[in-house]
């Protein structure tokens, strides 16, 4: 559980083009860090490395090395799938399985890992939304569909559904950025909560929400159209928000750019 | 009632609002009656619109309309008959019109031949099509499974007579060693009882296989279609837990297309059902009752139609059709309603 990430030499392309460049960065365990950057500096692609999502789409690869606790997830060894089981993703749009219980939901990736206990699956569901805070809200409609909840509600039944599986890393792609600010919230307490027992990257358009929640923060950019995405910096938040070294950065945060 | 209610009160304030935008404009030019304005609204705008929906309304009251018409005119045509039929027209499998004077004709045997060959058809071509509707959408690139579906469409073109002489002429005794072992091992069961016939070619068997091929294309097109529309954020939601490209489609493909996929296989269905030409050529004609095996013999609805069609001179004995097509007709909305109760009366959902 909760482990370290290190990002060395990373570069990103679909296809010809080149997406990201020289990627190097590290995530401690059980910390949260952000993502900022103009649209299209390639932070949702780096984060789609993290979990080897970014493959799925035709003629997309990456080169350099992710290592997951000192072990590269692009290893040639490696399998996707299994990278995929202990890297949880949480996506921009809330995606539960519309068709399925809320419970059903929940356990979805235990049963794709084979666990068949009808026991340990009610008692992993149950801890699963105490941890992303909806168990009070959904605990007596458990065989309702998911894409029945609101919002807000989706969002933390995806949170716990990544959860469930205890994944090492926690990916976080723009997660509040389709909710209102109460759920908004509510997704911002949950992860100062599960900090505690997962090491959790956060794509955030919202840079208040990135100084908020986050104790590193990497600010990325591009210099043009056309051109890589590259890390600007990173470093704790605190600094990032009010010393940063660059200027790119400073420019950024303070809205005089992007 | 309600409904209707909340249905119009949109639309009669937008009228409203067309309509004072248009005086406020024509006002400047000529300043005509206001009172007369408010009444009939803007002239020329206004008028459109009640062309617009008196079109669009028209054209979806002519669908119910025409099948309303194609219903009464069988059951018109087809009374007369059915009174002075002498035998029981649900349960009898004689269908004999030689004599106006002496009708008798029941339909026993057209239904279970027609239901038995569209719904063999419909168990081989279902699993196929889904294979491959999945295999073009899930599991090659673009660039390859477009030529594929096209060959696919391709089959569609086929015209029904050349099914039906590939049918007889190649796939009759192709299938005769499977109909052989089927019936040498399996035919203690009803389906594989040795039927009516004295050959094992020419049977539903065969017919079923060809009205398969036939009806292929038209499942596989509608499900291809749901399949591909699958949105990408239910895909990553599998994606991202670690589903294989199996649990993929398990969790995300196929609950979004299943009901999309059960509306193609209907579709299919119904054109089974009414399949006529291809079915006259390969199912031969029997002499004896139906035994309810896929390897008798005998007539669909409309194959035994198409094949008295050159007789129908007097009006009794071509009622007798009428009525057949009748229930031809009764039964292709029976399956449209099993079919909506199956999807579960929503698409997507």
């Amino acid at each position: 559980m909760a482990k370290r990430l290190d990002l060395k030499d990373v570069d990103i392309y679909y296809g010809d083009f080149h997406a990201v460049a020289g990627v190097n960065l590290s995530v401690a365990p059980r910390s949260v860090t952000s993502f900022i950057g103009p649209s299209g500096c390639g932070k949702s692609t780096v984060l789609r490395t993290l979990n080897r999502m970014h493959e799925e789409i035709p003629g997309a690869r990456v080169d350099g090395e992710v290592l997951l606790d000192g072990e590269d997830i692009y290893d040639r060894g490696a399998d996707a799938v299994a990278v995929r089981r202990t890297i949880g993703m949480v996506f921009q749009r809330p995606n539960p399985f519309p068709t399925m219980s809320i419970r059903d939901n929940v356990v979805a990736g235990l049963k794709l890992a084979g666990v068949r206990d009808k026991k340990k699956l009610d008692e992993v569901c149950e801890a699963s939304l105490r941890g992303a805070n909806l168990w009070k809200e959904v605990s007596g409609r458990l065989d309702k569909p998911g894409g029945g909840l609101s919002g807000g509600q989706q969002q933390r039944l995806c949170i716990a559904r990544a959860i469930a599986v205890a994944p090492d890393v926690l990916l976080m792609d723009e997660p509040c950025s389709a909710l209102d600010p109460i759920s908004t919230l509510a997704i911002e307490d949950l992860i100062a909560d599960l900090k505690k027992d997962y090491t959790i990257v956060i794509v955030t358009h919202n840079m208040q929400q990135a100084a908020r929640v986050s104790d590193q923060t990497a600010f990325f950019n591009l210099e043009a159209t056309g051109k890589p995405g590259k890390l600007v910096e990173i470093d704790d938040t605190e600094k990032i928000f009010s010393n940063p070294k660059e200027q790119a950065t400073e420019d950024y945060i303070s809205g005089r750019f992007g | 009632m309600t409904e209707r209610t909340t249905e119009q009160a949109p639309s009669r304030s937008s009228q409203d609002e067309t309509s004072a935008a248009g005086s406020a404009t024509i006002d400047t030019v000529t300043a005509p009656d206001p009172a007369r304005e408010r009444s009939q609204g803007s002239p020329i705008r206004g008028r459109g619109e009640r062309i617009f929906r008196g079109l669009t309304s028209g054209s979806g009251l002519l669908v119910v309309a025409a099948v309303a018409a194609i219903g009464l005119f069988l059951l018109v045509q087809a009374v007369p008959s059915l009174l002075a039929n002498n035998a029981n027209f649900f349960t009898s499998p004689v269908f004999d019109t030689r004599d106006a004077a002496n009708l008798n004709f029941g339909i026993r045997d057209l239904l279970v031949v027609t239901l038995l060959s569209s719904l063999f058809a419909l168990l081989i071509a279902m699993p196929v099509a889904m294979g491959i509707a999945l295999f073009l959408t899930q599991y090659t690139p673009r660039r390859i499974s477009r030529p594929f579906a096209y060959i696919i469409d391709l089959l569609a073109a086929v015209p029904s007579i050349i099914y039906g002489l590939w049918g007889i002429a190649v796939l009759a005794p192709a299938l005769l060693p499977i109909a052989e072992w089927l019936q040498g091992n399996l035919g203690w069961f009803f389906l594989f009882a040795p039927g009516n016939l004295p050959v094992l070619t020419g049977t539903i068997f065969t017919g079923g296989v060809v009205l398969a091929v036939m009806i292929l294309p038209i499942i596989t097109a509608v499900t291809r279609e749901v399949f591909s529309q699958t949105p990408r954020f239910h895909i990553e939601a599998a994606q991202a837990l670690g589903a294989t490209r199996w649990e993929v489609i398990r969790m995300a493909v196929l609950p979004y297309g299943r009901s999309g996929y059960i509306a193609g296989s209907m579709l299919g269905l119904g054109r089974a059902l009414g399949e006529t030409i291809a079915v006259l050529i390969v199912i031969r004609a029997a002499t004896t009752p139906s035994n309810f095996s896929l390897f008798d013999g005998g007539y669909t609805f409309a194959s035994l139609i198409a094949s008295a069609a050159s007789e129908f001179s007097q009006p009794l004995p071509t009622g007798a059709y009428i009525a057949a097509g009748l229930v031809l007709f009764v039964l292709t909305f029976v399956v449209n309603a099993i079919a909506r109760v199956v999807a579960g009366g929503k698409v997507n959902g």
